[in-house]
């Protein structure tokens, strides 16, 4: 009897489930049509040949071919230093806003400005770049006239690695700060008080307290500025004119046209991106978990 | 206090930080109107602007961007609020998965989503080993290519619609609006339309201002997509324009700025950024 009750009542709650999850049935929908299957249709076109046979080779291939390999190296060249460059450059504005004792409306200019900026990206930002630092931007004319020196001259090139690494700093920064503001308010005044009480030196709170609460929230936080910029295309293509040879550049070329005569190849070449994109989200939501512990 | 004390107190290399950050915001934006400026030579005056606004393919492109715009908003609250309010209500186990596909355009960029979009609609979609055709290819005609750009953006508008729209219903508590409507009489459609939605404003406006801000300059599926908008514009009169160009990226910043200074306004402070680079 308890038994017939039981597994009635068992009955009824996985045939409400099944029909709650109708509920939900749109948006998986959309998710099936407009995100995995054009996602999966290109993991699984790059184990294919050009006959549509099965094959590893253009997974191998990726790790052969010099242009590609070139294209991921300087993809991940310019997405690690701007990263780095933006986690320290975010890192310190944030700081100076929240526990660096600027006065108060300093940090709101900050905060709007951030959302600004991490929003102004693509050809715009290529364009406000090329009235900076082009070869007559204010500040290549200023610097010629005011100290006279020619930054082309002493080898600086706004369409080369640095300049783009420049323009996409512009992006970088705002959206450590958008992160690690809140972060830094996590910091509780009671620890401070407590370490200074115990005689520890302001060096002391931060390398010992501090820094190993922030630690995994900031290095989340720099990992998801790599994935930013790892996938940013517009931005370098307005720049350079396609010049410049990142993958997602050639990735956009191989759409454009078969580059590398072979399509099995470019969808192989566009799953690396997704490949370590993934990567780099799945390290960002770990450490993510990790900062909750102390930061609430 | 004496002086070196004040001198003390004054946060020195906190200043530093925020000097060197506040330059590197402004120097190219004013470097941009600057240039902008100076359209007729020995002259400061608005010709880039004037030139570039009556620039019929300008209006052309700018009018599609901003419809394009708004029914991706629309769409995009459409999909997201009855999903967000469904799994608050009734579904809260569903929350980690539709959150993880919420997050997905920051592990597929716009320029694989693109790839692949053209990959699948270029062709008819048809149930798999049958020649059943579910959708004729989206690619071949404008209104399904208008369709595909639409899903685009909403797609990589999604995590910040769905988060705004979710945590608005959660600092709204709209469990407990629901529950007190339903004690008080009302029906659905009298719960969503008079509870609900007005309780979400806020939350809708910063997820449609930031969707907002997402398409109008959008490039990289515009240009692939091959449809009339004003990003792929923008970066063609950059190839054989000097002024112009730059005015227009004045512009575009001016609106950012604008979109992002009225979320400030309506959530109080809360930042947020998205990812269209």
């Amino acid at each position: 009897m308890t038994q017939n009750v039981l597994s009635a009542f068992k009955g009824k709650v996985s045939a409400s489930n099944y029909k709650n999850w109708i509920g939900v049935a749109p948006f998986f929908l959309f998710a099936i049509l407009f995100i995995f299957l054009p996602s999966i249709r290109l993991f699984v076109d790059s184990f294919k040949d050009n006959n549509g046979h099965f094959t590893f080779a253009n997974i191998l291939q990726l790790f052969s071919e010099p242009y590609i390999l070139n294209a991921y190296a300087l993809s991940i060249k310019i997405s690690a230093v701007t990263a780095l460059g933006g986690a320290i450059l975010g890192f310190l504005l944030a700081y100076s806003v929240t526990v660096g004792n600027l006065p108060k409306p300093m940090r709101s200019i900050l905060i709007t400005f951030s959302g600004v900026a991490s929003n102004f990206a693509g050809v715009p930002l290529a364009f406000a770049f090329v009235s900076t630092l082009g070869r007559t931007g204010f500040i290549t004319i200023l610097f010629k006239d005011v100290f006279g020196l020619d930054i082309y001259q002493s080898g600086f090139n706004l369409y080369g690695f640095a300049g783009l690494s420049l323009v996409y700093m512009y992006f970088q920064f705002p959206l450590m700060v958008l992160i690690m503001a809140p972060a830094l308010d996590g910091l509780k005044k009671e620890w401070r008080e407590a370490s200074e009480n115990l005689g520890a030196s302001a060096m002391q709170y931060w390398i010992y307290i501090a820094l190993p609460v922030l630690l995994p929230s900031i290095l989340g936080a720099t990992i998801l500025l790599f994935g930013n910029a790892f996938g940013a295309y517009a931005t370098a293509y307005a720049l350079t004119g396609g010049r410049i040879g990142i993958v997602t550049i050639q990735v956009g070329a191989q759409i454009r046209g078969d580059v590398l005569h072979n399509p099995g190849l470019g969808y192989a070449m566009a799953m690396g991106m997704v490949f370590i994109m993934a990567i780099s989200l799945a390290g960002y939501s770990w450490l993510q978990a990790k900062t909750e512990r102390w930061l609430k | 206090m004496n002086l070196s004390a004040r001198l003390r107190n004054i946060p020195f290399w906190s200043w530093i930080w925020f000097i060197l950050g506040a330059l590197y915001f402004v120097l190219p934006l004013y470097a941009t109107l600057d240039f902008s400026l100076r359209m007729e030579r020995g002259v400061v005056g608005f010709k880039a602007y004037q030139s570039s606004f009556e620039d019929p393919e300008f209006l052309r492109t700018f009018g599609y961007s901003a419809l394009i715009a708004v029914v991706t908003i629309l769409a995009s609250a459409l999909l997201t609020i009855p999903t967000a309010y469904w799994i608050r209500l009734k579904l809260p186990q569903a929350r980690r998965i539709v959150e993880f596909i919420t997050l997905m355009p920051f592990v597929v960029p716009a320029i694989i989503l693109v790839f692949g979009l053209i990959r699948i609609y270029s062709a008819p979609l048809t149930i798999p080993f049958t020649d059943i055709v579910l959708m004729p290819a989206l690619t071949t005609f404008k209104f399904g290519t208008n369709i595909l750009v639409v899903a685009g953006y909403m797609v990589l508008g999604l995590p910040y619609m769905y988060r705004s729209v979710d945590t608005g219903m959660r600092t709204v508590g709209v469990h407990t609006l629901t529950e007190a409507a339903q004690s008080l009489g009302a029906n659905w459609y009298v719960i969503i339309t008079q509870v609900i939605l007005p309780n979400l404003r806020s939350a809708l406006l910063s997820g449609a201002l930031l969707t907002f801000a997402i398409v109008i300059g959008e490039v990289v599926l515009a240009s692939f997509l091959g449809v009339p908008a004003f990003g792929p514009y923008l970066f063609l009169l950059g190839q054989h324009r000097a002024f112009e160009p730059a005015a227009l990226s004045f512009t575009t910043f001016l609106m950012t700025w604008a979109a992002m200074g009225i979320i400030q306004l309506v959530t109080g402070g809360q930042g947020q950024a998205s990812g269209a680079h």
